[in-house]
């Protein structure tokens, strides 16, 4: 299967794709050490010398993106919050890719009635908007990651199953799967050995853009109120920011968040977009 | 073919047939079924040690007819006996055992190899899906030993290659190891050389024709280049719109043809002679769509010799020689 030094080596080569590779991983580092990059917990107050609340206070070389409203350190929360975002992006990535190129797999290979069967699945799930049902789904099942990724989960295996089932059909009566056979592949063998690893760079476009698709609804959900009350994300920094009104007032509170999300979201359509080239030699520069 | 009756045989297809469903479009809006007989009522016999060629223009059901000797597809009718029992019955172990007996040589060399598999994985595969070799090492051995064997010496430097790292010719041979690897007992080879450069083609031909002869193999090549199949085959059956119109002994058939198909076919071989003139006088037209074939002979549109039988009966096949037989109306008499 696919190892990292193989999806590095394909990278290489693509300034784009290594840009967003490179922002990809530095948040990821944020969150892997953000217990010691945070100067402060970010849910505690912070007062000042005379027993006051810091509130609003624009950004200084104790907190560097000044405070919320409540008195915390705006920086050290975009610094956890960046853990959220990395862990939902990834997770529901990868849950996401796994279930879609499966079931791509499956219904294109052994097609008839199973493939009807998946697509008309597939067909009723893109017939579900998503955000409403998101905000149903958490509203029932009560805030929290675990069940914003189910919803993400939930929906969005539908794209990479339809593409990679179309890529399969095509796949599967070339003739070295013909030669497989030949030689004796069960089905299995044929779909594993033999087509999974051809629609491998199509899967890695949907992980990435995924990703990416995912961390906007989880802020989404969060600035609507959705997310987990105890832990510190992104979109919570803003939807904190909007319910205290303070908006047009702290734009350190407002602005640091939006740039991260848009930053984290491009480094996953821009490694995407790398995996696309990659998977689709007609948009390869020559 | 009366001259093999007694001996054993490898492969024996019985009146196969099979059919397309197909939809072709008419001038109305909704597309029209129809059934489309790639295959027509063929029987064949193969045998070790013996070619058969199978030679016919495009579209006459050569690789149909390979492909349903192979049970790639399932045949609409008839049976195709391997060692005393059907294939086309075969439950899921017996069908591993045959895919073991029988294996083929794919048209073109850069479709048939997975671009994603180096050469050892091509080589090894088939041998660890049927457990021969007790491990990887040995596994190693026996894939460098058939590489040697077809001639990409030495082993080692092709073994770790990828199929886009080779040339057609090289990935040709590569084919005809992963096909060999197994030891089967029958190798159908489809159109081995007709994506290759003319200049290498004598090599492969020529490596095929030694491994069918040294392994002693039961081999059907299909072409549609009689010169191809003259080289390589003690057998030739001529197809034409799904049917065996004529078949025999290969010298035997280049020197007296019957069927006025076969007349035609080898008149359109090229001849170095400059002063030769090519008479385009024995067929006329192009061959029909195979979805609606015409009544009677299937030829007669085409043939200069028709007769008013032609287009309302089929002709049934006649055995006008020894081991020769035709399809054809014009030497019914001759037989009986």
């Amino acid at each position: 299967m696919i190892t990292l030094n193989k999806i590095l080596r394909m990278l290489r080569n693509n300034k784009v794709g290594m840009i967003g590779l490179l922002i990809f991983l530095s948040f990821v580092i944020i969150a892997v050490f953000a217990d010691r990059i945070a100067p402060y917990d970010p849910m505690k107050i912070q007062y000042d010398s005379d027993g006051g609340v810091k509130r609003l206070q624009p950004p200084s070389k104790e907190h560097y993106l000044g405070t919320t409203w409540m008195g915390r350190d705006v920086f050290s929360q975009m610094i956890v919050g960046s853990r959220i975002a990395v862990l939902v992006g990834v997770i529901s990535a990868v849950c996401v890719v796994f279930i879609g190129t499966n079931i791509g797999l499956i219904a294109g290979y052994f097609g008839g009635t199973l493939d009807n069967v998946m697509m008309r699945l597939v067909d009723i799930v893109y017939g579900i908007p998503f955000l409403p049902f998101a905000l149903i789904l958490v509203a029932i099942l009560g805030p929290g990651i675990k069940n914003i990724i189910l919803a993400i989960v939930l929906i969005t295996w539908r794209n990479s199953s339809r593409v990679i089932r179309s890529q399969v059909l095509s796949l599967k009566n070339r003739t070295f799967i013909e030669a497989a056979k030949l030689s004796g592949a069960s089905h299995w063998r044929i779909i594993y050995k033999h087509i999974a690893p051809n629609v491998m760079p199509l899967s890695l476009v949907y992980v990435s853009t995924t990703m990416a698709s995912a961390i906007m609804t989880e802020s989404s959900l969060s600035f609507l109120g959705f997310g987990d009350p105890l832990q510190v994300s992104w979109g919570k920094i803003l939807y904190a920011c909007y319910s205290s009104q303070a908006m047009f007032k702290a734009w350190w509170w407002m602005i640091p968040p939006g740039i991260a999300i848009t930053l984290l979201v491009l480094s996953g359509y821009l490694m995407g977009r790398a995996f696309e080239e990659i998977a689709n030699p007609k948009l390869r520069e020559r | 073919m009366s001259s093999l009756q007694d001996s054993r045989y490898i492969l024996e297809a019985n009146n196969i047939r099979k059919d397309f469903n197909v939809k072709v479009k008419n001038n109305k809006i909704v597309a029209e079924e129809k059934i489309l007989k790639a295959v027509d009522n063929i029987n064949l016999k193969i045998k070790p040690g013996e070619t058969l060629g199978l030679v016919g223009e495009s579209g006459c059901g050569k690789t149909t007819t390979a492909k349903l000797l192979l049970g790639l597809y399932k045949p609409t009718e008839g049976k195709i006996i391997c060692e005393g029992t059907d294939i086309t019955a075969f439950k899921r172990k017996q069908l591993k055992a045959f895919r073991k007996k029988a294996q083929m040589i794919f048209q073109d060399p850069y479709e048939s190899l997975n671009p994603r598999f180096k050469i050892k994985d091509v080589l090894i595969e088939p041998l660890i899906i049927h457990k021969i070799g007790s491990n990887y090492k040995e596994q190693l051995k026996i894939a460098e030993d058939i590489l040697e064997e077809v001639g990409l010496k030495p082993a080692q430097t092709y073994l770790e290659r990828y199929p886009h790292e080779m040339s057609g010719g090289q990935r040709q041979r590569v084919a005809i190891a992963r096909a060999l690897i197994l030891n089967p007992s029958l190798l159908i080879a489809d159109e081995p050389v007709s994506m290759l450069d003319v200049s290498i083609r004598a090599g492969i031909l020529s490596l095929l024709r030694k491994m069918i002869k040294e392994r002693n193999l039961a081999a059907i090549c299909i072409s549609h280049d009689l010169s191809l199949i003259r080289y390589i085959s003690d057998y030739t059956a001529v197809m034409y719109l799904g049917k065996i119109v004529e078949i025999a002994p290969t010298e035997q058939l280049i020197k007296k043809r019957f069927h006025p198909y076969t007349e035609a076919l080898l008149e359109a071989v090229p001849n170095p002679d400059p002063d030769f003139k090519i008479s385009l006088q024995n067929i006329k037209g192009e061959a029909p769509n195979p979805v609606d074939k015409p009544n009677g002979c299937s030829f007669h549109p085409r043939c200069v010799k028709c007769m008013e039988i032609c287009k309302k009966e089929q002709p049934q096949q006649v055995e006008i020689e020894k081991g020769h037989f035709v399809l054809c109306h014009l030497h019914k008499n001759k037989n009986s």
